[in-house]
């Protein structure tokens, strides 16, 4: 039961709304704080690889870039999924303001992994299997907004992107395996593995930070793009009105 | 699955298999139609021994990429017109009240697609292949291979012709929903095609592949039925 | 801090400067340019849904 009228509150949309008011400058400040500690951490703090020296605090922003677009396009898909078969409005508009954000990590993600493979592989683009997986990810979330946009009607839109964004999530798993299969066969031992066994304490707590500071970011991006949905897509509903009367 | 007291069968399967027998007809009436993709083929893969070299050494280290690059994008020529003229007409308007379970229709479509775009394709394979130098004792696994090859892109691209049914640009639109979840197909279907041109066992690719193409077809047609079911909303 | 004599050394990121600094920069970019991006698609919307409700404020309906 107790459950049942939380899965209510959390598809009405007045409900989500207020909540992802009163939340949103949480995440955003623990955005800023974490990231700010993540970044002296890694930069300042942490000492220098004996490996890689300096150019591995890249992984400080690679690292979470990648966790960030592979998270956004799982919750993306799973909000399609509550949208699809309970027919959650909101639900949609989750996923919709998720895309922008995980694209745009997407692209991060790949082009700091092409600067640290220039002094580490000596090319700006290896064909290595975590890379070329995530080039792919990247052409999926831009199909996902290429379909969005495709759609005048905006239940249509939702729901077929919905579709998609569910066939990706499927396929994210078994691209991934046949990428590294594939590059298991036509890679020697040539290329330098970027994770280690064991990392020093006061590498790795910048690094863990930085991932909570981005999470909180996408979190904040969340709940600020969704209010900005709710107040397009419930524009006629009383209750908005009442909410903007009052002052938002 | 009997065929009750009427004398027309009726049943999930009877009304599947009419789907078949009517897209594979319609298909046939308009030859020249079903043979463009094949054209397609033959012209794509002449693109790449003219602007790399005519050396059939060379060509033969390439020639299973060449292949499936040209397979894959042939095979997409075919897939935007999948559903859209049954759109206008009405026809999936039809499949959806006649209470048969869309995805079966949706699989019928699929497998009716392959049969008249993929399998001509399979059968230019032997010829493609020899004019890029793959061994005639490759061809039998090449023909194998990019028919589960072109049965799970079929898979793959009901769910997008769907998908992009009443939206603006859809033949751009769909091979860019498709291709990037083609690329796991590209990588078996390459790989195992080079193992055949090596002379060595091709049973992994083949049956990576196999399992990839039925997990396709398992799910895809669900995908695509629910698609077809918001383009007619 | 002990590993780093100078403000400049810090800064040469021994010798991988060219590699570091864009890296860091272009995701604090983007992380400013999701937020600035959220942002006005935040306003713009406060702002069509406000313009709303002071043309169906007056009672006039339609606008």
């Amino acid at each position: 039961m107790a459950t049942w009228t939380w899965f209510h509150k959390l598809g009405s949309p007045p409900h989500v709304y207020r909540i992802a008011g009163r939340f949103a400058p949480w995440f955003g400040w623990g955005a800023l704080l974490c990231i700010v500690y993540g970044l002296f951490g890694g930069l300042v703090l942490a000492p220098p690889d004996y490996q890689q020296k300096d150019a591995f605090r890249i992984i400080y922003v690679h690292a979470p870039a990648a966790w960030l677009s592979l998270s956004c396009y799982t919750a993306m898909a799973v909000a399609a999924f509550v949208g699809l078969v309970w027919r959650m409005k909101i639900a949609h508009a989750a996923a919709a303001a998720l895309a922008p954000v995980g694209a745009s990590f997407a692209f991060v993600c790949l082009a700091t992994g092409s600067l640290w493979g220039r002094p580490m592989w000596g090319t700006w683009w290896e064909w290595d299997a975590r890379l070329t997986s995530q080039l792919i990810l990247l052409f999926l979330y831009l199909g996902y907004m290429a379909l969005r946009s495709a759609h005048d009607d905006l239940q249509r839109a939702d729901r077929s992107s919905a579709v998609l964004a569910i066939v990706g999530v499927v396929n994210v798993p078994i691209i991934h395996y046949s990428v590294y299969w594939w590059n298991s066969l036509h890679q020697g031992a040539t290329v330098m593995k970027a994770d280690r066994p064991s990392m020093p304490t006061e590498m790795l707590v910048p690094l863990l930070v930085m991932f909570l500071g981005f999470t909180l970011f996408q979190l904040w991006v969340l709940c600020t793009r969704l209010r900005a949905e709710i107040l397009d897509r419930e524009r006629n509903a009383r209750w908005l009105q009442e909410q903007l009367r009052e002052g938002a | 699955m009997n065929a009750g007291e009427g004398t027309v069968p009726t049943g999930m399967l009877a009304a599947a298999a009419a789907t078949f027998r009517r897209d594979v007809a319609l298909a046939f009436r308009r030859p020249g139609q079903m043979l463009q993709p094949v054209v397609f083929f033959l012209i794509v893969t002449t693109l790449f021994p003219l602007s790399l070299s005519p050396q059939l050494s060379q060509l033969r280290d390439i020639s299973p990429g060449i292949l499936w690059v040209g397979a894959l994008l042939s095979s997409l020529l075919a897939l935007e017109s999948l559903f859209r003229a049954d759109l206008e007409d009405g026809t999936l308007e039809q499949w959806v009240i006649s209470g048969q379970p869309l995805a079966v229709q949706v699989l019928a479509r699929i497998l009716a697609h392959w049969t008249v775009s993929g399998l001509p394709l399979v059968a230019a394979a032997p010829l493609v292949g020899a004019s890029l130098a793959v061994p005639a004792s490759a061809f039998g696994t090449t023909m194998l291979l990019l028919g589960l090859g072109t049965l799970c892109l079929s898979g793959l691209g009901a769910a997008g012709a769907a998908l992009t049914l009443g939206s603006r640009r859809a033949s751009v639109l769909l091979s860019l929903l498709v291709l990037p979840l083609a690329m796991p197909i590209l990588i078996f279907g390459a790989r195992g095609v080079d193992l055949a041109i090596l002379g060595e066992p091709t049973r992994g690719p083949l049956l990576l592949l196999s399992a990839l193409t039925i997990l396709t077809l398992s799910l895809t047609p669900w995908a695509a039925a629910s698609a077809v079911r918001i383009s007619l909303e | 801090m002990n590993q780093w004599a100078s403000f400049g050394e810090w800064l040469a990121m021994g010798g991988y400067a060219a590699y570091v600094w864009p890296s860091i920069g272009l995701a604090i970019g983007t992380l400013l340019l999701n937020m600035v991006m959220a942002r006005r698609r935040h306003a713009q919307a406060l702002q069509r849904a406000l313009r709303r409700l002071a043309v169906d404020g007056n009672g006039n309906g339609e606008a």
